[in-house]
């Protein structure tokens, strides 16, 4: 592992200094993904600014129905938290379906949607990868694909984001508060993550320097019928190829009135179905509903091929999914 | 370049199995590397050193945590207990009496991490934690097999001793 220099600032405008002064410093959370990279030398800072109990590790009522959740909290704090499970249990589902339990402890809520993607290639560096090395090219492509992208990907790169609670945050219209060099700002949860487009490197719109110190979770009276449903090579314990974070409002003749629907596995970024519930939108929740939904959001779906047998089984896989998770929130759960 | 004008390593201190430590550590060394290499303790295993098998489970302030994944300097200050220090010398964690009394191990490389992954949830399920395996996310959760092997499955054993595991952990549980 390469050295590095380390700080553990005491307030959150110290932080910031610290890594906007040093073009290669980074934060450090939790550490289960950060750590893991400086090993692999994926990441190669010289200045590594600890925030880990840095910022709130409080979780508070924003007064309109809302939370605040400090960046600090554990992704077990927050997953457990009464009121997240009550009201909001699509983010609850979403974080137990992440990592294990002792990642759970130590990963904040901060650290886990600026974690990096899974995928192998990135996670190799002696491999060609233009998120890790810019212009070197994507080993992916044409490689193993099974975890790629299916929408929204470019000819520099077809990773996917490999958040669960990301997904849950994208569908219920979180907003990420933070502090930069520049000051401090908010960003709805879906506009954090940026598609690869020519500039892979970039996960996100965050600045070098700027630090996130609280998820807010407006009130969405709706989330309190949501859920997450995960498809995965194992039970428990790996990641996504697919899920789908839904919540819906429902008349009382089962109409929807209104639905929230993010895609995971799917997207550089939690990808937001807003075509989906456009479909789901005046309809009554039948299986064809969910189907119709899933083919709008997936109308220009390109799979991608692979040494693995590619990843078109995810254009179906992403179908069956949203018509599971939708029969749960309706009861016909199977 | 600024920051590299710093030191590469801090003093820190950490109580593990309740003795204090006082140490300087590179900036780089892990929890795992610094209990196993400077500190002689043994218990924590390192199997993967990437988060993906949980040999290096320990109560970290109280809560099951990786180790390898976990910098030192990050983590001044800490209160550690291995498996190695659940019980007085000489006495048995009930854990530790429930994989024995289950045969819950075969080469028993993974089995501190396991041990200690199972006090951590016990103590979850104690304060009403639910896991990916809870249908009802405001009652309280049940030992079931589906709800230990859930909430154990960070920890690996490539015996797969896994079947003596989960009743073991339900017997721990139960003998509260
Ligand atoms: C074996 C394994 C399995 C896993 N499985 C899953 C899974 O199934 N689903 C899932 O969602 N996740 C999974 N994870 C990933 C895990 O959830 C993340 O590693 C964790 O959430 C990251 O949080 P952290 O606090 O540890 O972040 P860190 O590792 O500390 O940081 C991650 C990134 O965020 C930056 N950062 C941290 N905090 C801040 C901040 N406040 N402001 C700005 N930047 C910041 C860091 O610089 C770094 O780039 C798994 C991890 C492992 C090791
Ligand atoms: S898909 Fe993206 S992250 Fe993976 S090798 Fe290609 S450029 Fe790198
Ligand atoms: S050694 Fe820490 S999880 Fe494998
Ligand atoms: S007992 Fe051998 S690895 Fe678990």
């Amino acid at each position: 592992m390469k050295p590095f220099a380390y700080a553990r600032p005491s307030d959150v405008a110290e932080a910031v200094r610290e890594v906007a002064a040093e073009p290669n410093a980074v934060f450090l959370g939790g550490g289960t993904n950060l750590v893991d990279h400086l090993k692999l030398g994926v990441a190669r800072p010289d200045l590594v600014v600890d925030v880990r109990t840095l910022t709130s590790r409080e979780i508070t009522d924003t007064g309109d129905g809302g939370l605040l959740v400090g960046a600090a909290v554990s992704n077990s704090e927050l997953a457990a938290d009464r009121r997240v499970r009550e009201r909001w249990p699509v983010l609850t589902q979403a974080l137990l379906a992440g990592a294990n339990g002792q990642l759970r402890n130590l990963a904040t809520v901060g650290g886990n949607p600026l974690q990096r993607t899974r995928c192998v290639y990135f996670q190799d560096v002696t491999t060609a990868c233009n998120k890790r090395a810019p212009g070197s090219g994507c080993s992916a492509i044409g490689g193993y694909t099974r975890y790629h992208a299916i929408l929204g990907a470019s000819e520099q790169c077809i990773a996917t984001h490999p958040s669960d609670m990301a997904v849950a945050l994208t569908a219920l219209d979180a907003v990420v508060h933070t502090e930069g060099p520049r000051g401090a700002r908010t960003i709805p949860f879906g506009e954090l993550h940026r598609l690869p487009g020519d500039d892979p490197s970039r996960d996100t719109v965050l600045e070098h320097g700027e630090l996130v110190t609280a998820v807010e979770l407006p009130p969405l009276e709706m989330a309190r019928r949501s859920t997450y449903r995960k498809v995965r090579d194992r039970a428990s314990y790996a990641f996504a190829l697919v899920s789908v974070a839904a919540a819906v409002d429902l008349a009382d003749d089962g109409t929807v009135r209104d639905a929230r629907v993010a895609l995971g596995g799917v997207a550089h970024t939690p990808w937001r179905a807003t075509r989906a519930e456009e479909v789901l939108r005046g309809r009554r929740l039948t299986d064809d509903t969910a189907r119709a939904a899933a083919e709008a959001e997936l109308a220009d779906a390109v799979p991608q091929p692979g040494i693995d047998g590619g990843n078109a089984f995810k254009v179906p896989l992403v179908a069956r999914t949203l018509t599971a998770a939708l029969r749960i929130l309706t009861g016909r759960e199977g | 370049m600024p920051g590299t004008d710093r030191a590469m390593d801090a003093d820190i201190r950490l109580r593990v199995d309740g003795e204090l430590h006082e140490l300087t550590v590179d900036t780089r060394t892990t929890l795992l590397d610094l209990l196993r290499e400077r500190l002689g303790n043994t218990s924590p295993k390192k199997g993967c050193d990437h988060g993906q098998c949980g040999a290096c489970t320990v109560l970290l302030d109280g809560e099951r945590a990786l180790l390898c994944l976990a910098l030192a300097v990050s983590h001044d200050g800490a209160e550690i207990t291995t498996a190695d220090g659940l019980a007085p010398e000489g006495e048995l964690h009930p854990v530790q009496q429930a994989f024995l009394d289950h045969d819950a191990f075969q080469c028993g490389y993974c089995t501190p991490g396991q041990v200690c992954s199972a006090v951590g949830v016990l103590s979850e399920v104690d304060r009403g934690w639910p896991s990916h395996a809870t249908r009802d996310l405001t009652a309280a959760p049940e030992l079931s097999t589906d709800e230990v092997s859930e909430r154990m499955s960070g920890n690996l054993c490539r015996c797969a001793a896994y079947a003596h595991i989960t009743p073991a952990v339900q017997q721990a549980g139960g003998a509260r």
